[in-house]
């Protein structure tokens, strides 16, 4: 039997995991314990460092989920029983009571109106606002169902009330709801339970709790939210008025041996602050704003640069090596008093109206329960144990981790992971007996090209929602005097499943040829009524809608008549349009069922295996004569076993995979084609055929020329150092390294990332196996992100000096006895005598080398040199261009386990598509009518896509678009001086019918 | 012939990614404002054609609004980039035709914007009541 997955956590991590997953055919049961899906990032305004609005990026992929037909979608519902082996499990979920029926729920708000029991906190907004006894947690809320908290609610509690089961005209509530067990069979779990924020309350220096104007920085996201609690104005919280100077406390729970901290870096702080700093600034050009800090930790892409301009561009003032000891109020005008010691050592206290606490990531509440459910090791810290080279394993096989249940981590790490975790997740169901989820089967579609329109209107009154402002009944009524239009109907509700079988049989019934449906948003509702067209023997892109609530009731509730003026106008628009439609396909572009992964290094070998794990065959192309890649001069250790031990056994387990093919000394030479359909053209001559490609070409270390490197014998990097010491030959007793060489400069703006956590790894061994040396680590931050704060602590303890230079200096001076730097903690010049300088060296991109095959695929490089991916927080592995994927450090400089993770993300993607016998386009594609066309050309220039070329046809030049790589924006369309660029769906004439409509001229456009 | 309370008419293009979403995001926020335009939803800005632009004020709307993904944010990488040039000239040539380019707006709003949807739209009405009825439509009567 085909096992199903099982997804814990509805995060982001949660939901990436499941998409991958029933995009590659498996069916997913995805359980979240809270009523909705969305986790923390749905309560987040904006994320870094590209200030995209939270919100408005991850709610189209909760709507996917909850709309995928190979999803099952299980919220307020927890696993409390794990019982079998990998491949074969069953397991227990218990479904809490929701006392609300989800099934007839169309989320209308109706009984919360009604609902006397308020003053709740609102979870949501983090107790910012309140809530009801019955309520949606928020607007975005997937699914939108309305729940009842059983200990507010007065009819659970003492029986009285009952007032929102009389309100809801669906007869949703049920107050007898019980709790419900169900037994899953799955092959593998996923486990993404997330994280809790570090409670603030523990730090009472800060006074979070006792002085009002000290918020959370979770609290101060629904802030700044347009959609929090103040409708997106910052105001403090004591007095209600906009903040001035507002001070932002960093590592507030974290990097501390205090009671109650925790010791680890929370990986993500420095960088939200910086963000809320922007942003903050955004609200109100006059605020001033103090970051105090120990150390910045902008080693994510282009975070650096974001650091800067929050400094340069926005005025916020970094407090640099500044723990902040105390906060206190000032009674009468409750201004914050922040005491802190400044740049020189002098005790100061400032005020502020508003103090920040960046808090840390906590393991999840539950989170050790879960564990225990799950069978699973947590290490001390409370999150799931990983290895290095196994970072997306658990401790009991066929579970798998992805998120900050692992460790704390920004959320493109995260999303990477999920995919990873994914691939890792399916290789256990797509066994010998494995059979893909079956789409849905609908009846034979009519052919309805060349007859007259027949239209069924339905207009919907929501409950009251648009009932209680439109005249729904008159609008019905108008709408049978439309042209083309024979049948129409009011409904109660237009998405309840009486009315959508309704529609399926009234077309048949009736002939229709077209639908269209007046109620909500085509956003959220379509995909519904598009399935009930579907079902009555009728093309989808024969279905219109016209937003009669959202866009009218329930923003004119003060004017009915005005109101309904506008849904009638609204409805002959979408009439008209509609009378316009044709059938569409959705091409099927045929995919070849191979990848090539490009690049044989730890990246490139993990992808090529999970691909492979999944029976699909995999070209390994690698241009140097052997696998292996960088990883090859490492000499350390991680988890206790030797990277080149690791590594060893990777090339020996990728040669033997019979799915493997290598190719050895294959310079890549051209990689045309499109999603589905690669060749890729190997030096030599030889060449393969590919539906996906992973780029995974890695980067190299910097060559350094600073301190007479390769003329002075003392100086050398870090790589040559640690092989010494590996090796026990290392002999320095005085010994100085320089970090930020070939990183954070003039020329190479960036952080390289894993400088530091390498730099005192070796530091630590240096000072283990001989005390009496002299170990010095020069640098301006220390970047020890995660656990690896553990190296940090250990490195201080063995007793490692460090020098903290500068922020704006050069790197340090040597004059090859010794080298001096201007100590910012002893604030004056040190001069430290040494046998040996160890340079800390950057990652650089091999730009030239990264730009070759980019131009190949149409892939973008990022200002720094490195690949370019889609999107920045939610597509980390993904190209704009489809098919293509990136993995490695080919991204961004990344320690081995984020490569090996990374590796399995691009593994996960790219067999979305290859595992696939085709893949679907876009139905409303743009289309040439070569009759018009002149081969101009202005349309290929403004495709963003690369979908359009100039081909010659009979002599003549003439537009032609792939339909593999049309996304249908229709920017195209608008650019066509001829007029014969069309966009299919939103054709000139349909547009043009629904301009006209609206000044009440008939249907018919031209 | 007595003079009726002057209604405007107006043509809002959404795009459907952002701003579509941001006046169903004003919608679900339940933000009121005047009922005096409609809306026609493309996927992108850059659909939005001039010559649509053009059919509208010829059909007799007293002003047009094109409302996009904020400046790289557009779901199709540039496509609003497009859009603002294209509704830039446009603006130009309707001035040169003695046309207030007034009635022609260009705005991001964001999906999460439905505050920003409402004041662009309370605006763009108090803007076009000020400006009175299209002249187009009086001339051609």
């Amino acid at each position: 039997m085909t096992k199903s997955a099982l997804v814990i956590g509805g995060g982001i991590a949660g939901i990436q995991a499941s998409l991958d997953l029933a995009d590659r055919d498996i069916h997913v049961y995805l359980v979240e314990k809270e009523p909705t899906i969305g986790g923390k990032m749905s309560r987040l305004d904006k994320t870094f460092p590209t200030n995209d609005c939270s919100a408005c990026i991850l709610s189209p992929k909760m709507a996917d989920c909850a709309g995928h037909p190979n999803i099952t979608l299980m919220t307020y519902s927890e696993v409390i029983k794990v019982d079998g082996k990998a491949g074969d499990f069953k397991v227990t979920v218990n479904k809490k009571a929701r006392y609300v029926n989800p099934d007839e729920c169309t989320g209308c708000g109706d009984c919360m109106e009604k609902c006397p029991s308020k003053n709740i906190p609102d979870e949501f907004e983090f107790g910012l606002t309140t809530r009801k006894a019955i309520y949606i947690p928020h607007a975005q809320a997937v699914p939108r169902v309305a729940i009842i908290d059983p200990n507010h609610c007065r009819k659970i509690l003492n029986d009285k009330c009952g007032l929102c089961f009389k309100n809801c005209q669906k007869g949703a509530i049920n107050y007898e709801d019980k709790d419900v067990q169900e037994v899953l069979d799955v092959g593998s779990i996923i486990v993404a339970a997330g994280f809790e924020v570090w409670d603030a309350g523990i730090a009472a220096e800060y006074g979070y709790g006792r002085y009002a104007d000290v918020v959370t920085a979770m609290e101060y996201e629904r802030m700044m939210c347009a959609s929090g609690p103040d409708g997106g104005h910052i105001l403090r919280r004591s007095n209600g008025k906009a903040p001035k100077k507002v001070a932002f406390i960093q590592c507030c729970g974290s990097r501390s041996e205090k009671e109650g901290w925790q010791k680890y870096c929370s990986s993500v702080c420095c960088m939200y602050a910086t963000k809320q700093a922007i942003l903050t600034r955004e609200h109100d050009a006059e605020v001033a704003q103090d970051i105090f800090f120990m150390d910045i930790r902008s080693y994510g892409k282009e975070f650096e640069g974001y650091i800067h301009r929050a400094e340069d561009e926005y005025g916020v003032k970094m407090h640099r090596g500044s723990r902040v000891s105390n906060v206190s109020e000032d009674p009468k005008t409750k201004e914050l008093i922040v005491s802190y010691v400044d740049a020189d050592g002098n005790p100061v206290d400032a005020k502020y109206d508003l103090v920040v606490l960046s808090i840390g990531l906590n393991p999840p509440k539950g989170g050790a329960e879960l564990a225990k459910v799950l069978g699973i090791e947590l290490n001390e810290y409370g999150f799931c144990d990983t290895t290095v080279f196994e970072p997306l394993a658990t401790s009991r096989e066929g579970v798998f981790v992805a998120g900050a249940y692992a460790a704390p981590k920004d959320i493109p790490t995260t999303v990477a992971e999920s995919s990873g975790a994914s691939a890792k997740a399916g290789a256990h169901i797509v066994g010998a007996d494995f059979k893909p989820c079956e789409p849905k089967v609908y009846p034979a579609e009519k052919d309805v090209a060349g007859e007259e329109p027949r239209i069924g209107v339905w207009v919907c009154s929501c409950g009251t929602n648009i009932g209680g402002v439109v005249d729904v009944p008159a609008v019905a009524k108008y709408a049978e005097g439309l042209p083309g239009v024979v049948s129409s109907m009011s409904s109660m509700y237009a998405c309840a499943q009486g009315t959508l079988q309704e529609i399926s049989e009234t077309i048949k019934e009736k002939n229709l040829n077209r639908v269209v449906v007046a109620s909500c948003t085509p956003r959220t509702h379509e995909p519904l009524f598009r399935g009930a067209c579907r079902e009555g023997g009728l093309n989808q892109y024969l279905f219109n809608m016209a937003n009669i609530r959202d866009q009218c009731s329930w923003i004119h509730m003060h004017e009915p008549e005005a109101a309904t003026k506008k849904a009638k106008d609204l409805l002959r628009m979408a009439v008209a349009k509609a009378a316009l439609f044709e059938s569409l396909d959705e091409p099927k572009v045929p995919v070849t069922n191979a990848a090539a992964v490009i690049g044989g290094g730890v990246t490139g070998m993990n992808t090529a295996l999970d691909i492979a794990a999944q029976g699909f065959p995999v070209h390994l192309v690698e241009r140097a004569d052997k696998l292996g890649g960088f990883a090859l001069n490492f000499t350390h250790k991680e988890n206790g076993r030797k990277v080149s031990d690791y590594v060893a056994e990777l090339v020996k387990k990728v040669e033997s995979d019979k799915n493997i093919t290598v190719h050895l000394n294959s310079e890549v030479e051209d990689i045309p084609g499109y999603v589905g359909n690669f060749e890729v053209h190997m030096k030599g001559g030889k060449k393969v055929e590919v539906g996906a490609v992973i780029l995974a070409v890695g980067a190299s270390p910097y060559k350094p020329t600073e301190f007479n490197y390769g003329k002075d014998d003392k100086v050398k990097t870090g790589l040559e150092v640690e092989a010494l010491v590996d090796a026990g030959s290392f002999k320095g007793k005085d010994v100085a390294f320089i970090q930020c060489v070939g990183s954070r400069n003039d020329k190479v703006k960036y952080c390289s990332r894993v400088c530091c956590a390498s730099a005192l790894r070796n530091a630590i061994k240096i000072k283990l196996a001989d005390p009496t040396a002299n170990v010095t680590v020069f640098h301006k931050d220390i970047r020890t992100y995660g656990f690896r704060e553990d190296l940090y602590k250990k490195a201080c303890e063995v007793g490692v000096m460090f020098v903290r230079y500068r922020e704006n200096d050069p790197l340090p001076g040597y004059d090859g006895k010794a080298v001096k730097a201007y100590d910012t903690v002893l604030n004056k010049e040190v001069s430290v005598p040494v046998d040996t300088v160890v340079l800390s060296v950057g990652v650089q991109p091999d730009r030239e080398e990264k730009e070759k095959i980019a131009q190949m695929l149409s892939c973008p490089i990022s200002k720094d040199g490195f690949y370019f991916e889609a999107h920045q927080k939610l597509r980390p592995v993904d190209f704009a261009t489809e098919g293509v994927y990136v993995a490695g450090t080919a991204h961004w400089p990344k320690f081995l386990d984020e490569c090996i993770s990374q590796a399995s993300g691009a593994a996960s993607r790219s067999l979305t598509v290859i595992s696939k016998d085709n893949v679907t386009a876009e139905g409303i594609i743009a289309t040439v009518n070569e009759k018009y066309c002149d081969g101009c050309g202005v349309c290929e220039g403004c495709c963003e896509y690369n979908a359009i070329t100039i081909v010659e046809k009979d002599g003549k030049l003439k537009s032609s678009v792939n339909a593999g790589l049309c996304k249908g924006c229709g920017s195209c369309v608008a650019a066509c001086p001829s007029g014969a660029m069309e966009q299919k769906g939103f054709t000139n004439a349909q547009i043009r019918a629904e301009i006209d409509a609206f000044f009440g001229s008939p249907a018919g456009g031209a | 012939m007595a003079k009726a309370k002057f209604e405007p008419k107006i043509v809002v293009f959404c795009c459907n990614w952002c701003s579509y979403a941001g006046a169903d995001g004003a919608g679900v926020a339940r933000l009121q404002m005047p009922p005096d335009f409609r809306i026609i939803r493309t996927m992108c800005s850059a659909r939005v054609d001039p010559e649509h632009v053009l059919r509208a004020f010829s059909k007799g709307a007293d002003g047009v609004v094109v409302l996009g993904c904020h400046p790289a944010d557009c779901h199709y990488i540039g496509g609003n980039y497009r859009a603002r040039r294209r509704i830039a000239l446009l603006r130009m040539v309707l001035e040169q035709y003695g046309f207030d380019p007034k009635r022609l707006k260009l705005e991001w709003v964001s999906a999460s914007e439905g505050e920003k949807f409402q004041t662009t739209m309370v605006d763009f009405v108090d803007t076009i009541k000020k400006l009175g009825p299209t002249p187009l439509v009086q001339e051609v009567q």
